[in-house]
């Protein structure tokens, strides 16, 4: 098992929650100060070389035009901390490369995040979350066809070695591809892909025989979303031998009152408030979705989760917190639950919990919980790897 | 006489089924719905179809008909909509567009003045008159769908839609519809970059219909739009806004048919 540690760099300090509609896409960012995104974005990335230190790998992600998430730029982050750290792998999870455009243009500054890291690189892509399309003017629909083909023009770029090649494709045109510099890992690095409720999606991720991870879902769906994985799983000698991962929000105390505490700070994220018409764009879900939302049969379900609290939230899995023998627990029961996982990737800190907490807790995690879990048995993708070696 | 209709059938165009809802009987004119195609069964048409053959297709990715992955824009969307028109051996008939379909008529006429006799545009998209940082039209995706219906209806309680109640069936063409009009319209917003430099090219009696409400596309809009067709005429219906077809049937009815004839 590998444990990463993650944040979405939040800048919490926005006016009280009845008085602004949205955190994302539309609020004003006349409620950003920048004297104290300066000490935000120090402080974060502080926390991550502590992780490094502690022994723990580092995920970064990017958002944008959300007070939730001042990582916008993913590669950025990575390669101060390619420079900064010395130990941990570093995964961008992932790189909106269906939003963004450009896979050269990614492929390029992943090679050379990789280089500078001396290999300590993973490369996730994702989707993007529906609310995403806004910021950068991307078309909603079309957004799994553009996801692919930017997937397999970034790697067909890592691996060419010899001439320089055209794409005339249907989302991207380039001429004279040819990277410099070429990634560190040969011939590219581990792949990753996230994942919610598509199912074909994550077949074609592990038939490629990436990693696939998924979000703060409850273990009955990520058992299923796993079982997929598995069950189309093929050792296509990628880098890392692909994998699957999960994301809770951890946080980890010396008593269960004081990680209780910790966890309801975390849990700000969970209540980040978004208008409706950024939280489902046109064509970004399928029509029948559509349909089923048109005859209401989503409304209320966030608040309705939300509103089974805690302990319920702990029991399905999607928050993990307690002392370090309860979190250890929680972990393995998880893993139980869903048929094993590889990757514990924990949004340690949110909303306003300060550097003290989030470093007191990362540290227990990392000195005792860690030592708990980290033998747990690889999923059979890895051993399937480790046969064929 | 009563109007028969409608019926539907489905014609096969560049591979893909399209298709076509005719109502009424007389001299043949062709319709071409607005996005959310809320002219069907609509006051208005049954109007029409009184001494018409309302004629009226789905576009790719509307109503009923297919929408092949390599149709991008409206001006994709206008080479099958030509194709079709041409498989229908109609002649130069007189065309009303509505919203999204005002788009597709102008995109049609900017490539040929070969299929429309006379041109109404009502509400249409299509064209980009202000600067770079000004919002010619309203952004539909990104304000609250009550502001939409807001700046769409004049009398909002017109707008209002129980989709609860409605069939499965009725709830995938919507869905569908709006999917399609993010596929073909999200970007550039509402309009085809070039059509100011082609707008002139249309030769064919033209009459802009514009309620006197409309927040989407608003009346200066419309006026900066009718201005690029030379010698086309501009008649504001009051009390409307996006659709003054459906808001007020009556005046639009009074306004289109000196236009269009005897």
């Amino acid at each position: 098992m590998q444990a990463w540690h993650f944040t979405e760099m939040p800048y919490p300090h926005l006016p009280p929650a009845d008085q602004i509609t949205t955190m994302r896409v539309s609020l004003s960012n006349k409620h950003f100060d920048p004297n104290i995104g300066a000490d935000l974005y120090n402080r974060y990335l502080d926390e991550y070389m502590i992780a490094d230190d502690l022994g723990l790998d580092l995920m970064v992600n990017e958002h944008h035009q959300t007070a939730t998430c001042l990582d916008t730029c993913a590669p950025l982050s990575a390669a101060i901390l390619a420079r900064q750290t010395s130990k941990g792998r570093i995964l961008i999870l992932g790189n909106p490369i269906a939003n963004r455009g450009d896979p050269i243009r990614i492929a390029e500054e992943m090679a050379m995040i990789d280089c500078i890291s001396r290999g300590r690189l993973e490369v996730g892509f994702v989707r993007g979350v529906p609310y995403e399309v806004f910021a950068s003017n991307s078309n909603p629909t079309q957004t799994v066809e553009r996801l692919w083909e930017g997937i397999d023009l970034s790697i067909a770029a890592w691996k060419a070695v010899d001439e320089p090649f055209n794409f005339e494709g249907r989302f991207t045109h380039k001429r004279q591809i040819n990277l410099w510099p070429r990634p560190y890992q040969t011939p590219h690095p581990p792949v990753w892909i996230t994942g919610s409720s598509d199912h074909e999606a994550i077949s074609r991720a592990a038939s490629r025989g990436f990693t696939f991870a998924t979000f703060l879902q409850p273990y009955e769906v990520v058992r299923k979303l796993f079982e997929t994985y598995r069950a189309h799983y093929v050792d296509c000698g990628q880098p890392g031998g692909g994998g699957l991962g999960f994301l809770p929000l951890v946080y980890t105390a010396d008593t269960e009152a004081e990680a209780e505490a910790g966890m309801k700070e975390l849990l700000w994220y969970m209540t980040a408030k978004t208008e409706p018409q950024f939280r489902n764009p046109p064509g970004y879900v399928s029509v029948d979705l559509n349909v089923k939302a048109l005859q209401g049969a989503f409304s209320g379900r966030t608040d309705a989760m939300r509103a089974k609290g805690l302990e319920f939230q702990r029991e399905q899995g999607v928050i993990m917190y307690g002392t370090p023998d309860q979190v250890a627990q929680q972990v393995k029961r998880f893993y139980e639950n869903v048929g094993g996982f590889d990757h514990l990737l924990m949004m340690q800190q949110a909303g306003f919990l300060d550097h003290a907490r989030t470093v007191k807790s990362m540290t227990l995690f990392a000195k005792e919980v860690f030592p708990q879990i980290k033998d747990l048995a690889r999923t059979k993708p890895l051993r399937t790897l480790a046969a064929a070696e | 006489m009563a109007a028969t209709g409608p019926k539907s059938t489905m014609h096969t165009v560049q591979g893909m089924k399209i298709e076509v809802e005719r109502m009424g009987k007389g001299k043949p004119i062709l319709v071409f719905t607005s996005e959310e195609q809320l002219e069907r069964g609509s006051a208005a048409l049954a109007n029409l179809a009184l001494d018409h053959e309302v004629i009226m297709p789905s576009l790719p990715g509307y109503g009923r008909s297919e929408r092949p992955d390599w149709i991008r824009n409206p001006d994709d969307i206008s080479y099958i909509m030509m194709d079709l028109l041409d498989e229908l051996h109609l002649g130069p008939v007189p065309v009303i567009g509505f919203s999204l379909g005002g788009w597709i008529v102008t995109e049609i006429a900017t490539k040929s003045n070969a299929y429309f006799s006379k041109i109404i545009l009502v509400d249409s998209y299509g064209v980009k008159v202000g600067g770079a940082y000004e919002r010619d039209i309203a952004d539909i995706w990104t304000l609250h769908a009550d502001k939409v219906l807001k700046l769409k209806w004049h009398d909002v309680a017109k707008g209002k839609r129980d989709f609860p109640s409605m069939s499965e069936h009725d709830l995938q063409i919507i869905a569908r519809n709006v999917e399609s009009t993010a596929r073909f319209c999200w970007e550039p917003y509402m309009h085809s970059i070039n059509m100011t430099k082609r707008l002139h090219r249309i030769k064919v009696p033209t009459q802009f219909i514009w309620g006197e409400n409309d927040g989407i596309t608003p009346l200066a809009y419309g006026r900066g739009f009718s201005a690029l067709i030379l010698g086309s005429k501009f008649t504001t219906i009051g009390r409307a806004g996006h659709y003054p077809h459906l808001e007020q049937n009556d005046d639009f009815i009074k306004a289109i048919r000196p236009f269009l004839g005897a």
